[in-house]
């Protein structure tokens, strides 16, 4: 039981850094950004290649970060200079990375045997992998979050969160809302590839499949930390990706646990994710009903 | 300030829908100039102002600012140059950002944006002083999301944004047709008084014919794409409604038809 909590909270930490991607482009940018799905897997065939190859397992996780941030500018190329919208930019980006990366690996599976990674050395330290994956994810994603939170509050990064708030004000406050869109979107890809790269070296392998389905996991995870733990500075809103993230992977295990087929994961996770977004119009249908209630009453208490 | 010269604009050309927008308008604005802007529905009002600011390239003719010929730069360098403020009080402003944060967006129009720190301390005060000359009581709730403003509020907001980098020409865009009545006159007062202070050269689309009369040293009418009326000084000041149909009516040869304008 301690070994599948642990499994968990590993896995959930290293998926949190792809759910602060996911999150600069879906909410930060208002772009559903479905480049995800293939940059993802950019990230775990870059780290696993370049390990396989001799690189630094560090080296070779920040290789994937700009594999990332290339595969962003493509999408935001294909939107702003070519006037794709950005959904299908994102769907033409993420199917050409498909053949990127099996070029990437030579192959379908590319696996991570006997090799350094970035948790080899808290590792050697005598902590097992989950532990040193949960002390290194933790880290990072506090990195993450702290560099994030300082990028958002500068001229920069608030043009980004403006243009994605209100393209037309940005402009007239003269914004350059292409390029920021740009920035976000590298940045958003380039932060789920470094995920991908860290998932890949503890999983000890990188697969052409692993990004299926993994852009819903992300908003699945940005909208239970939403839910959860509410939304309200921009830090705690950060920290509640995490949450929001690792609680994702807790209800998987304990699903599994209970005797879930795996197969049917990822339309267990649909449907979650399908309720989550539909929770304000229940909100909303739950207050009318409750305005109605209180209006019926308001004669009785005249007379 | 601002010289239009000959500026043509046609949606959808060689089609059914074809629409001439703007067909070959002329206008000059002097420096100081406080210019409103009226006409019918489709007489080319809103395009003539997206046009100068960008939102589109015209089809032809040449728009000057300040001596500069702009009509090759994109809308967000054209923004150096201008201030605006919409229609939908939603539009100005971003409404998920604080009150300072859009202060802070609209401070660094023209400037080039770095990754150092958005607010500084220094600016708060200054924000805190320029907002407090509104009278809304602004000045205290620079920490608030823009959002939670009222229609007014946010359209008094925009307007300190839009003049807070002195702007060559302000363009206002019928900035108080969507609010009430009384509110609508807040926001003309404020808007006459930033305008008198900063000498603003600005040109206000309103469908409002009173408020065209009784704001501004300079009155147009547009109707069919061009400026069929233009009515300045002392002319201007002894107006009446009455005269200004008869003057469009003379002008254009058409009667005039918006109820939104003779009712408001």
């Amino acid at each position: 039981m301690q070994q599948i909590i642990q499994g968990a909270l590993a896995l959930g930490l290293l998926w949190s850094i792809m759910t602060i991607g996911v999150y600069c482009t879906y909410r930060i940018l208002n772009i559903a950004d479905l480049t995800a799905e293939g940059s993802i897997t950019l990230g775990a065939a870059t780290a696993a290649a370049a390990i396989v190859a001799g690189t630094n397992p560090f080296a070779a996780s920040a290789l994937a970060f700009c594999a990332g941030a290339l595969a962003g500018l493509s999408t935001a190329l294909l939107h702003t200079k070519l006037r794709i919208p950005p959904l299908l930019a994102g769907i033409l980006t993420m199917i050409a990375l498909y053949s990127v990366n099996l070029r990437v690996m030579g192959k379908a599976n590319l696996p991570l045997l006997r090799v350094q990674s970035v948790y080899s050395g808290l590792e050697n330290m005598g902590l097992t992998k989950n532990m040193a994956t949960i002390v290194f994810g933790g880290g990072a994603a506090l990195l993450v979050i702290v560099i994030l939170y300082w990028f958002f509050g500068t001229e920069i990064g608030c043009a980004i969160r403006a243009t994605g708030i209100n393209a037309r004000m940005s402009r007239a406050q003269g914004i350059n809302t292409d390029a920021m869109k740009t920035i976000g979107l590298m940045l958003g890809n380039a932060l789920i590839a470094l995920s991908g790269a860290l998932i890949a070296q503890y999983q000890s392998f990188a697969d052409i499949q692993m990004g299926t389905g993994s852009i819903v996991i992300g908003l699945a995870s940005v909208i239970i930390g939403e839910v959860l733990f509410g939304k309200k500075g921009f830090f705690s809103r950060f920290v509640s990706l995490v949450f929001g993230a690792v609680t994702y992977r807790l209800i998987i295990a304990g699903v599994l646990k209970m005797g879930m087929n795996a197969n049917d994961l990822k339309l267990f996770t649909a449907i979650t994710v399908a309720i989550a977004l539909s929770l304000p119009v229940f909100s909303e249908y739950i207050s009318t009903f409750k305005k109605s209630l209180r209006t019926e009453e308001l004669p009785c208490s005249k007379s | 300030m601002l010289e239009i010269v000959n500026l043509t604009k046609v949606f959808n050309p060689s089609t059914v829908n074809e629409m001439v927008a703007l067909a070959g308008v002329s206008l000059s604005l002097n420096e100081g100039d406080y210019v409103a802007v009226i006409g019918g529905n489709g007489a080319g009002k809103s395009t003539l102002l997206n046009a100068i600011a960008g939102v589109y390239p015209p089809d032809g003719g040449r728009i000057e600012i300040d001596g500069k010929d702009v009509k090759s730069l994109p809308e967000h360098k054209r923004a150096a140059f201008l201030g605006r403020v919409f229609q939908d009080p939603m539009m100005g402003t971003a409404g998920d950002m604080l009150i300072e944060e859009n202060l802070a967006l609209a401070r660094r129009r023209g400037k080039f944006r770095t990754l150092s720190w958005s607010i500084s301390t220094a600016e708060r005060n200054e924000y805190r002083e320029l907002l407090s000359g509104l009278g809304l009581g602004l000045e205290d709730r620079l920490k608030t999301k823009a959002k939670l403003l009222s229609g007014g509020q946010r359209q008094a907001l925009t307007l300190v944004m839009a003049t807070l980098r002195n702007p060559k020409v302000l363009l206002l865009d019928e900035h108080a047709a969507a609010l009430d009545p009384k509110t609508a006159a807040t926001v003309m007062e404020i808007t006459d008084r930033i305008v008198g202070s900063h000498n603003l050269t600005t040109l206000m689309i309103t469908h409002n014919m009173h408020d065209a009369i009784k704001h501004g040293n300079r009155l147009i009418m547009m109707h069919k794409g061009t400026v069929v009326v233009d009515i300045r000084g002392k002319e201007k000041e002894s107006l009446t409604v009455p005269d200004l149909l008869a003057q469009f009516q003379i002008a254009s040869g058409d009667s005039f038809t918006d109820d939104r304008a003779l009712l408001g």
